[in-house]
């Protein structure tokens, strides 16, 4: 093996560096462009459609493309979020995995001025009889306590699955939430000739040397071998960036910050100066290290966490270093920006790199990948096996991906901050914002199984359903952020549903008017050959005018009547109930109609800003009665159910048709809600009523809340305690 | 009314603490760095919670050992009023302000939920405001919450009266269900919950209020 192939840049590759410098690379500048050009920094397989997602709307600061996404919520105040992924560190070493990758999305959003007032995840493992899950899912939920936990940042929604197709990858996606206000948003466009380069933060070390890269390739049996270059968290260090940073960012000192994240001092260097269209140089005698003798390379390419780059206004150098000296964070000016246009690195009083940016960024590798189209639909559903109803809600209650996910959520901080009025458990977070009536709604959906099914249609669905949720909270959906987790997409068919995915969230965010602010793309996802599921997560924030519309909303009636927003239920295919009962799933998933997906979610936003109904949560995997179970179980209510046509009433109970909810509402105003439903064009039927305990369906199926709540919450403890 | 938060290097609930204080006080507390050599003059003295000097050697150990603390415990045998919240209430152990100490909750994991406590007794700085018997709901977020003491110890404890809070039922392995507990004197009050999270309906619990309003109560009366 070369040297260019230990870097993972192929032949093609190699040629193109080669004729860009017109001279043999030294061996820090081959380090340089393997992370830069790796697909991790570069998207060189994603750039191409990227461009196609929907972006804009009213409510946009600032789109993809900077540290995170900016929307506006009114009073000079504006939300910043982002959602990455810390897959592959995640599956080698699942505790600093996990935590680093919620320390990285802290860092994205507050160096743009943003005090993080929430964090969300999304994390996926193989199937529970699988030998690694129980060390991977303890690990990666304790990292992400740990670290969000210690900065003392709530973690408050998120989802966690399972399926066999993470069995040799998992997935963690983390996402963070922040607010700045809107006239001090901080960028990373450099500027400034002759204005000094600071690296603020943790020393660097030789921890994460190359994991941009191992996060760019597959996995095999000899994985493990990658864990040195998992990066190692330091919360506390973090928690002092966090405060040494915005207290710097009120004293008018920061030209342009920039937080160093995967491929370190090299993309922070790189991107800040790329932006400004301006040259940077380095002395890396002035890195704040952790060991001596530190080489360029290593110093250029270490992940070493809790660290920022910064352009300062040079009058105001002493008064940032007072502030970091202050909390006791590293402060050490390390270069300048030029007008070059090339990084300059030295060290030693050698040149060690000297590469035009733009050959690291604009003019890096980008691939049109070949994609085919397998049609696999319209292949024929297999029949569900004749099951009694009870025994079918009992069964879906304790599967693993519809059963309580509270042993994961009780390990994360949701009350620090003291402003969480909705947490897990529910249809998201959401978080009140200090000192106003306003409050702010979120949640991170994907049906992996959608998605396997049919690429776009699992992509839309993963975006409505997100929209659903943060419409069942009261709250009106602003824009999106997403995590792409895909399997190698050198393989056409992986491409191809790449492209479909991206097609389907651009056409929801159209229609819905949700745009994407912010994302990330984690391919490579395959060990041994064995791709993922496609997950395309999509992560939701939405706003509360008035907080005054939640009071009294929420908590479960006896006597109010349960109505569904949508059609009656019908579609089994590709439905829990079918994976549950069969083992597997078929390839037909519901169909989404989003116009109709927008009439519903506008109508049902309506009924709850009006207080009309008194609560709210939406239908999707496992169908109409999931959601009723979870609805009573949350405040130990019962509810009578009635489905008129019993050769339905399967369809009904399990079916997932989409743009549904559930909602509940005092009789006396039942004509006020007919009469809007009627206006608008909403459909809506009348389920049932909620009564004071025992699910009761038609008098004939009676279930206890005892046999709910124990299928239903009795699974992951059960294993995760059994220490056999 | 005056009173001070000290907030060390990783403290992460002390603006929480300020308007809770704020909010049910109407006071403007002051916060100051543990870095200052005296604490201010302060009827009430509160170590907020958080994870000082990232809870590296054992939890609030090294917070303990700040020159700060040792002003701390000269007001505090002056009989200034002192609460320790959750990291507070395990700097207060390390420092031997408060018997016992807190070990890792038994299921060795960190537990984030609201919990029924039973208030002991109704006669103190801190509780005047309860019912004795009361049972009230308070969140908990903690990894070290299993309080612990020796025999000797945990007998002093009970037959002073030094139990300010009970767990109802058992939830991180503390002997004898202590959720919080006072000195001798009963100037001293430390404890797992999070009465500073409990001030607002909306969040869930108004439960919390009470051990700040019956803080004021005694300093009006």
């Amino acid at each position: 093996m070369d040297i260019y192939e230990s870097h993972s840049i192929n032949k093609e590759e190699k040629e193109l560096l080669l004729n860009y410098l017109g001279r043999d690379p030294s061996h820090t500048e081959i380090g340089i462009f393997s992370v830069m050009w790796s697909e991790h920094c570069s998207y060189k397989s994603s750039r191409h459609w990227l461009k196609k997602l929907h972006t804009k709307g009213k409510q946009v600061i600032q789109g993809p493309g900077e540290n995170a996404g900016v929307v506006d919520i009114g009073d000079n105040q504006a939300i910043i979020f982002k959602m990455e992924s810390h897959n592959h560190p995640s599956f080698i070493e699942p505790y600093q995995g996990a935590a680093t990758g919620v320390g990285g999305i802290m860092r994205d959003v507050f160096t743009m001025g943003a005090r993080p007032i929430a964090l969300l995840n999304s994390i996926r493992f193989g199937e529970f009889t699988h030998p690694k899950t129980k060390f991977l899912l303890s690990g990666v939920v304790a990292g992400i306590g740990g670290y969000g936990n210690c900065v003392g940042i709530p973690t408050i929604a998120g989802e966690t699955g399972f399926d066999s197709s993470y069995n040799g990858n998992n997935l963690v996606n983390a996402m963070c939430v922040g607010l700045a206000t809107k006239d001090k948003i901080f960028y990373s466009k450099a500027s400034g000739i002759g204005n000094p380069v600071v690296y603020v933060g943790a020393k660097t070390g030789r921890d994460g040397i190359h994991g941009a890269t191992m996060a760019s390739g597959e996995f095999d049996d000899e994985s493990e071998k990658n864990r040195p270059t998992v990066q190692v968290g330091d919360p506390y260090a973090e928690k002092l960036l966090l405060e040494a940073c915005l207290e710097l960012m009120q004293k008018d000192a920061i030209i342009s910050i920039q937080d160093m994240g995967a491929a370190g001092l090299t993309s922070s260097s790189v991107e800040m100066a790329d932006k400004g269209k301006v040259g940077i140089e380095l002395n890396l005698n002035n890195i704040p290290t952790r060991q001596q003798n530190l080489t360029a390379y290593e110093m250029m390419l270490s992940e070493s966490q809790e660290r920022m780059l910064m352009v300062l206004k040079p009058e105001k150098t002493e008064i940032a270093k007072e502030v970091f000296k202050k909390w006791g964070v590293d402060f050490a000016i390390v270069g300048k920006i030029t007008e070059t246009n090339n990084i300059v690195v030295s060290h030693n009083g050698i040149i060690e790199a000297d590469i035009p940016i733009k050959f690291l960024t604009d003019n890096a590798p980008m691939y049109k990948r070949k994609k085919i189209n397998k049609n696999k639909r319209n292949q024929k559903s297999q029949p569900i096996p004749s099951i009694k109803t009870k025994d079918a809600i009992l069964k879906l209650l304790n599967s693993p991906n519809l059963c309580s996910k509270k042993w994961v959520w009780e390990q994360y901080d949701r009350t620090i901050m003291a402003n969480t009025l909705n947490d897990a458990g529910r249809d998201g977070g959401i978080v009140r914002i200090e000192n106003t009536e306003k409050a702010i709604a979120m949640s991170c959906d994907v049906n992996p199984r959608y998605c396997h099914a049919d690429a776009k249609i699992g992509a839309m669905q993963a975006v409505a359903e997100c929209w659903r949720n943060i419409i069942s909270m009261g709250a009106k959906p602003l824009a999106i952020t997403n995590c792409l987790n895909f399997g190698n997409p050198e393989k056409p068919e992986i491409m191809n549903d790449f492209v479909e995915t991206i097609e389907g969230i651009r056409d929801a965010s159209i229609v819905l008017d949700f745009p994407v602010v912010s994302g990330n793309v984690s391919l490579y996802n395959e060990t041994n050959g064995v791709a993922i599921k496609n997950t395309p997560t999509i992560g939701g924030v939405g706003l509360i005018e008035s907080i005054g519309v939640l009071d009294n909303f929420g908590p479960l009636n006896i006597g109010d009547s349960i109505y569904m927003i949508g059609k009656k239920g019908s579609h089994l295919s590709c439905s829990s109930l079918e994976e549950v009962c069969n083992g597997k799933s078929s390839i037909n998933p519901p169909e989404i109609d989003l116009n109709q997906e927008k009439l519903n979610g506008t109508g049902v936003l309506e009924l709850i800003q009006e207080r009309i109904i008194t609560s709210c949560h939406d239908i999707s995997d496992g169908g109409m009665i999931v959601a009723i179970c979870e609805m009573i179980m949350m405040d130990n209510r019962g509810a009578a159910i009635n489905i008129v046509d019993d050769t339905k009433m399967i369809g009904e109970l399990f079916g997932e048709d989409q743009s549904r909810y559930i909602i509940t509402i005092p009789p006396e105003r039942e004509s006020i809600f007919e009469k809007k439903m009627k206006k608008l064009g909403v459909k809506y039927e009348l389920i049932g009523c909620i009564t004071s305990s025992q699910l009761k369906i038609n008098d004939s199926i009676v279930i206890s809340n005892n046999e709910i709540r124990d299928a239903y919450e009795s699974l992951i403890p059960s294993i995760m305690n059994n220490r056999a | 009314m005056n009173v001070t938060i000290i907030r060390f290097p990783g403290t992460n609930c002390d603006l929480d603490t300020a308007n809770a204080v704020k909010k049910v006080l109407g006071i403007e507390p002051k916060i100051i760095s543990c870095k200052e050599n005296k604490i201010p003059k302060s009827d009430l003295i509160i170590i907020p919670g958080g994870f000082s000097y990232g809870d590296y050697l054992r939890s609030g150990a090294i917070a303990a050992r700040e020159p700060i603390m040792d002003d701390l415990e000269l007001k505090g045998n002056q009989g200034v009023y002192i609460i320790g919240i959750c990291n507070g209430f395990q700097i207060l152990t390390e420092r031997k302000l408060l018997p016992g100490s807190l070990l890792k909750n038994s299921s060795l994991k960190f537990i984030s939920k609201n919990v029924e406590l039973k208030i002991t007794r109704n006669d103190t700085y801190f509780t005047s405001k309860y019912q004795t018997n009361e049972i009230v709901n308070i969140p908990i977020a903690h990894h070290d919450g299993n309080f612990f003491a020796d025999q000797d110890t945990l007998d002093s404890i009970e037959a002073n009266n030094q139990v300010a809070f009970r767990y109802l039922n058992p939830v991180n392995g503390s002997l004898n269900n202590i959720a919080g507990l006072y000195n001798k004197n009963l100037n001293i009050l430390g404890l797992m919950p999070h009465p500073e999270r409990a001030v607002d309906i909306r969040t869930g619990t108004k439960d919390g209020s009470r051990v700040f309003e019956s803080a004021l109560n005694f300093y009006s009366t």
